[in-house]
């Protein structure tokens, strides 16, 4: 796991704008640039954004993410909410640390 | 004395985002009252606006994480988020990089802090200035307090910092107002988005208007994630304020749980006599 990078990742597509323009039409090569697991870089590329916040992924990048992926807002809080169901509860990063999921 | 004005409020993209849905009256009431808290600054004369915010990862992140950073530029540019997101359009937003030198180094006898000459704002700053400065005429100070990536900035730290920006804005010529945004209870972006805890947030402003010290820092980050969610962590914002008005009272003039804004809205004053 490497919740690091791919936070890394997001906070960079944040922040930006030319990376997002490389990202769309290209997306393998910006995601070679990053040190990832074979999970992850499905969970990014697909994208399952449920998968990426048990991953740990910050919903302050993650909505940011799942927003430029076209996801509405109920959307994006439902995808984790099946996370949850699908893949148990946060495995790393903030929320695993301080109790994880949903309370 | 050079701080004329300092408040705080809340600062939830959902507030200008998703403004429309939440209920008509509580929408105008939370709008009055950034317009009041705009008048007020207006009416003290500041001729800068130091904001104390909480932001979440727009130009800070785990590769080099500052307890504190202050902005140290004659202009920004935000919300560096999607406009239509946010429903707010992306500009350049003054500052004043003299003034923010002066106040950086007066803090810097007593805090540590990083300083940065460029600054994209994100929601938690945009959100606010976008009631309280709508022309973009006022010069802004950035400050952030790292509430999102722990280690977290210790709460006895923030409440140092406070008092470190009240004798840097003294020793100021400019007249100045601070307003710190964050929290309260809230779990922003998370499956519970839309969770407030009103009862732990009433309690926490009643410690802020009575400007109690020690009950304002006695909490753990495990209680404030338990009770308050990560959103909570940004009472670090909150407590710099009261800080920087030791001894003055507050007053709140508006408290109410949005959900759909995904945190319990919040404006208060600490009067400065």
């Amino acid at each position: 796991m490497s919740l690091y990078y791919v936070q890394k990742l997001i906070y960079n597509l944040n922040r930006d704008p030319k990376l997002v323009v490389r990202f769309k039409k290209n997306m393998e090569v910006v995601l070679a640039e990053y040190t990832l697991t074979d999970e992850e870089l499905d969970a990014i590329r697909k994208p399952n954004i449920g998968l990426l916040y048990v991953l740990g992924v910050n919903g302050q990048l993650l909505m940011h993410y799942a927003a430029l992926r076209e996801y509405e807002w109920d959307d994006y809080i439902q995808a984790m909410k099946d996370g949850l169901s699908e893949y148990g509860e946060v495995r790393a990063g903030l929320y695993s640390r301080t109790g994880g999921g949903a309370l | 004395m050079s701080l004329v004005f300092a408040g705080v409020c809340s600062h939830a993209p959902g507030i200008t985002g998703r403004a429309e849905r939440a209920d008509n009256t509580i929408r105008e009431e939370l709008h009055a009252n950034y317009d009041k808290m705009r008048q007020a600054i207006e009416d003290a004369g500041a001729e800068a606006l130091v904001v104390v915010a909480a932001e979440h990862f727009a130009n800070f992140f785990m590769d080099n994480m500052p307890a504190f950073c202050m902005g140290m530029a004659d202009f920004y540019e935000g919300p560096i988020e999607d406009e239509e997101w946010l429903k707010i359009k992306r500009r350049r937003v003054p500052g004043n990089a003299g003034l923010s030198e002066r106040l950086i180094k007066k803090i810097m006898q007593d805090v540590d802090v990083a300083y940065a000459q460029e600054w994209k704002f994100d929601h938690g700053i945009m959100v606010p200035l976008h009631f309280l400065t709508p022309r973009y005429d006022l010069d802004i100070v950035p400050v952030n307090i790292n509430c999102q990536g722990p280690p977290l900035t210790p709460l006895h730290r923030a409440w140092a910092f406070g008092k470190a920006l009240r004798l840097a804005c003294d020793a100021a010529s400019e007249r100045i107002a601070i307003v710190g945004t964050g929290g309260i209870s809230h779990w922003p972006a998370t499956p519970d988005s839309g969770k407030i805890n009103e009862e732990w947030d009433r309690e926490f402003l009643d410690r802020f208007i009575a400007n109690d010290r020690e009950a304002l820092i006695s909490y753990s980050d495990e209680e404030t994630y338990r009770d308050g969610g990560q959103g909570g962590f940004e009472i670090r914002t909150f407590i710099s304020i009261a800080a920087a008005c030791e001894g003055c009272k507050g007053e709140l003039w508006y408290y109410a749980p949005i959900p759909i804004y995904a945190v319990g809205c919040t404006v208060a004053v600490i009067s400065l006599h």
